[in-house]
């Protein structure tokens, strides 16, 4: 169909890529929520899911955002403009429910403010008052604060150093906004697991009823497998159908934390053998060059 | 099936030359005396260290004589086994003459798989189960191999290289859409596209071939078998789109509505593993067999210096199930390394559903069978991995009114294994996302889709065939509602055109 071209690449902050992608199927289709499985090598590279970030249906692209953690995300952020990636298939996962609930209070945590922000948006569209809160672990970690001050009425920055804005934990700003009265209607939060854990335990004593989006690992993101599976209120659900967006205080995280690690050790070689075949890629540069 | 001394081929030779000259007036006593011929099979201490296909296929000589074994019955109880109706017969009768290419195209007038179906059909509960030579010799086991023959012919044809592509009416300019890309699939696409209509072929996976691909491992059915039946698609102009999900990616209905299909078919199979719902399912370590076997065969994690996919090499894995799907990932478990393999089961042996052959194969390759037994739960260290099940032990009751013994389950009974990888292999609903996202077409409770003996669904010019009609089901089976599904969008086009 078309060729999931990347029209532009940017640098977002150390680790942090953001790419355009052409993808004009996928952006006619997804809504606020959905994510993507890409994969660069049909034969033998992995499937892994990204959410997205931003998209343009009359302008056929989707944006997406990632770190580089792994092997597949350190070779998506070596693709250069007007390269193509192999394998791009979605929306995925269910939409999230975007209504007027009243005023939305909305936490980003590092790389995870880049999903936040289609939903931070649309529940502006939807009328609602929106509060933004975005965290990172230092200055340089900051990604998409322009878009999301563009859509809040409120915008709170912190940094876990001090670096930029307040310093201190994203739950800290979150608790004194459900202190408040009345109370926010909704909590939506995105980030790394341990800081949707905390915020889904800050909101729990205010019943801010909280949304959390969970990024597992998966496999073929059609509900085939239940490698993506996790524990919500006690029950089985798999993330790439039944979610990924679930309630925050009824998911287990230490369960899914857990299932998040299983291939650690892999992970861990993988990433040697490509920081090694880069080193050895450098080295032979380098000869060439000499030569 | 290793065990006894195998005739070599010169022996075979030597029988064939006494029979040939009177093959036609052979009596029934001299052909049910000809030796049952084995299948020839990789030795299976190599075997568990590749991922080769295990069984090697019949000989030349080999095939005539199994084939001489045949009585030729006037009433033919394999053909009323077969759920394609193939000639059976008239192709064993070819392959005896030594007519290949005869035999061939006999099976092809009704299967378009024969080389996949020759490899995975259960033919002891088809074709093979009423055969009279199996019957005279009370052993199933012992009928005519009438599946090992069918793949011995499917195999010469693609050997000889004169496999080609079927013959394509002048374009009739419409379109139809096939979802998904199963045997059900496959079929749809060869048997519309031969009428001239344009056909693509939507699959949410990155490579074509449904269950064949993903699910059954190479060493059962290699994927280059697979992909030459797609390959032969491609040659008819069939259109194959990847990485599209029906559903997400296009709306059914906007494939009719605004796409401009004529028909589309919906052949998504059952793709929704079902777990047991006991305490520790959710830890590190426990697998469904689809996402175990997706791991090894799609993403070919078993090759670990070249995929990127990880997949858990344990050293104590416990399969849980007794039908293919456990089979597969058994012997896979095997392949990848475990020290132990272990296939817990609820029934006996007897009530198995994975074929015959796959079941001697697995015990042949040292899995362990643990037979009236069930895990109720699965243990777990401080760190959320697996280290072991507790088992609960099981009796056949009474028979209850079907006949059947049940197993019941033996109170106090519970023991522990330790493990460190779990497979649930119990089997697959219907894939529920096209039922989901198309509220317009009917289902029944169990979430397949229903249809009628055309296999038109609810929706007008949506039919579907195959797993997400049947439940889970077989290869062969899907391929025969493809056909009858074909068969009706080519009529519904048919009136159109003239209307
Ligand atoms: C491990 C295993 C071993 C088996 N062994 C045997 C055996 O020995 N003998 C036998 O006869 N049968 C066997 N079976 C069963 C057999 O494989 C199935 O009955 C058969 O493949 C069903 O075919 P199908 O055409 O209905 O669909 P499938 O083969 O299930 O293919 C469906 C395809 O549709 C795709 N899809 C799903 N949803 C969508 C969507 N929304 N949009 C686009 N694409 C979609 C899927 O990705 C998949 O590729 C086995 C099954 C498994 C899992
Ligand atoms: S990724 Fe396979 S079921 Fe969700």
């Amino acid at each position: 169909m078309s060729d999931n071209r990347i029209i532009e690449k940017r640098q977002l902050a150390d680790e942090v890529c953001e790419i355009r992608v052409e993808a004009p199927l996928i952006a006619r289709e997804r809504q606020p929520g959905q994510f993507v499985i890409l994969q660069l090598d049909g034969e033998f590279g992995e499937r892994i899911p990204l959410t997205i970030a931003d998209a343009d249906p009359d302008a056929g692209w989707i944006l997406l955002v990632f770190q580089t953690v792994g092997h597949t995300t350190h070779r998506l952020a070596a693709l250069q403009e007007g390269d193509r990636i192999a394998h791009l298939l979605g929306p995925l996962g269910t939409p999230t429910h975007i209504e007027r609930f009243g005023s939305v209070v909305c936490v980003g945590g590092g790389i995870g403010v880049a999903p936040l922000h289609p939903i931070a948006k649309a529940m502006k569209a939807a009328g609602n008052r929106v509060t933004v809160v975005v965290g990172a672990r230092t200055r340089d970690l900051i990604v998409m604060e322009e878009p999301m001050r563009a859509i809040a009425d409120e915008f709170v920055l912190c940094t876990d150093d001090g670096s930029a804005g307040r310093k201190g934990l994203v739950t800290e700003p979150l608790a004194e906004i459900c202190a408040r009265a009345p109370k926010p209607d909704l909590a939506v939060a995105i980030g790394p697991p341990i800081m949707m854990k905390f915020c889904a335990e800050t909101t729990r004593p205010f019943a801010v009823p909280t949304v959390v989006s969970l990024n597992t690992i998966m496999v073929d993101g059609t509900g085939m497998c239940g490698g993506c599976r996790v524990t919500v209120g006690g029950r089985t659900r798999f993330v790439c159908v039944d979610g990924p967006e679930f309630d925050g205080h009824q998911v287990d995280f230490d369960n899914m934390m857990q299932r998040l690690n299983a291939y650690k050790d892999h992970e861990q070689a993988a990433h040697e053998r490509c920081h090694l075949d880069e080193a050895i890629a450098r080295k032979e540069r380098d000869h060439e060059r000499q030569a | 099936m290793n065990d006894k001394p195998e005739p070599s081929p010169e022996d075979n030779r030597r029988l064939l030359d006494t029979l040939l000259p009177r093959k036609d007036e052979l009596k029934a006593r001299e052909r049910i005396a000809i030796p049952a011929q084995p299948m020839p099979a990789q030795p299976a201490r190599e075997r568990v260290r590749n991922m080769s296909e295990v069984a090697l296929g019949y000989a030349h000589d080999q095939a005539r004589l199994e084939a001489l074994r045949c009585l030729q019955c006037k009433n033919a109880p394999c053909v009323k086994g077969c759920p394609v109706a193939i000639d059976i017969p008239a192709f064993v009768k070819a392959i005896a003459d030594g007519d290949t290419a005869d035999a061939i195209a006999i099976i092809k007038r009704n299967s378009l798989l024969p080389a996949i179906c020759g490899r995975v059909c259960p033919q002891e509960t088809q074709c093979q189960l009423d055969c009279t030579v199996g019957k005279s010799l009370k052993d199933v086991e012992l009928s005519v191999s009438i599946g090992r023959l069918e793949r011995f012919a499917a195999d010469w044809e693609r050997e000889s290289g004169r496999m080609l592509p079927p013959e394509v009416k002048p374009e009739t300019g419409r379109k139809v859409a096939v979802i998904g890309s199963g045997p059900a699939s496959l079929t749809v696409a060869a048997d519309v596209r031969r009428e001239g209509h344009a056909v693509t072929l939507f699959e949410a996976f990155h490579k074509p071939g449904g269950v064949m691909m993903y699910g059954i491992p190479e060493f059962r059915l290699p994927k280059a078998i697979v992909q030459l039946e797609i390959d032969t698609l491609k040659a008819m102009g069939v259109r194959i789109v990847t990485d599209y999900v029906v559903g997400r990616t296009r709306k059914l209905k906007d494939l009719l509505e605004r796409d401009g299909f004529d028909a589309v078919f919906v052949g998504t199979g059952a793709g929704l593993p079902k777990f047991m719902n006991i305490e520790g399912e959710n830890l590190v370590g426990v697998f469904s067999a689809n996402e175990y076997l997706t791991r090894s065969n799609l993403m070919r994690a078993y090759d670990e210096g070249a995929a990127d996919t990880p997949i858990r090499r344990g050293r104590h894995v416990a399969v849980l199930g007794g039908g293919n799907v456990a089979m597969d990932a058994a012997r896979t478990a095997v392949r990848l390394g475990a020290d132990e393999v272990h296939l817990i089961y609820r029934r006996t042996e007897k009530e198995m559903p994975a074929r015959i052959e796959e079941v001697a194969h697995a015990k042949e390759e040292g899995i362990r069978f643990h037979l009236l037994r069930n895990v109720k739960r699965i243990l777990g260290d401080e760190t959320g991995r697996v280290v072991s099940v507790e088992c609960l032990k099981y009796e056949l009751g009474p028979p209850d009114d079907s006949g059947r013994r049940r197993p019941v389950e033996i109170p106090n009974s519970e023991y522990v294994l330790p493990m460190d990888t779990v497979v649930v292999a119990i089997g697959n609903d219907s894939n529920p996302l096209i039922p989901q996202t198309t509220p317009e077409m009917e289902t029944n409770r169990w979430g397949n889709i229903v249809v009628n003996e055309n296999n038109r669904t609810s929706m007008p010019g949506v039919y579907a065939g195959g797993d997400i009609v049947l439940g889970a089901a077989t290869v062969i089976l899907a391929m025969g509602q493809g056909r009858q599904a074909a068969a009706a969008i080519n009529e519904q086009l048919r009136e159109e055109t003239k209307s």
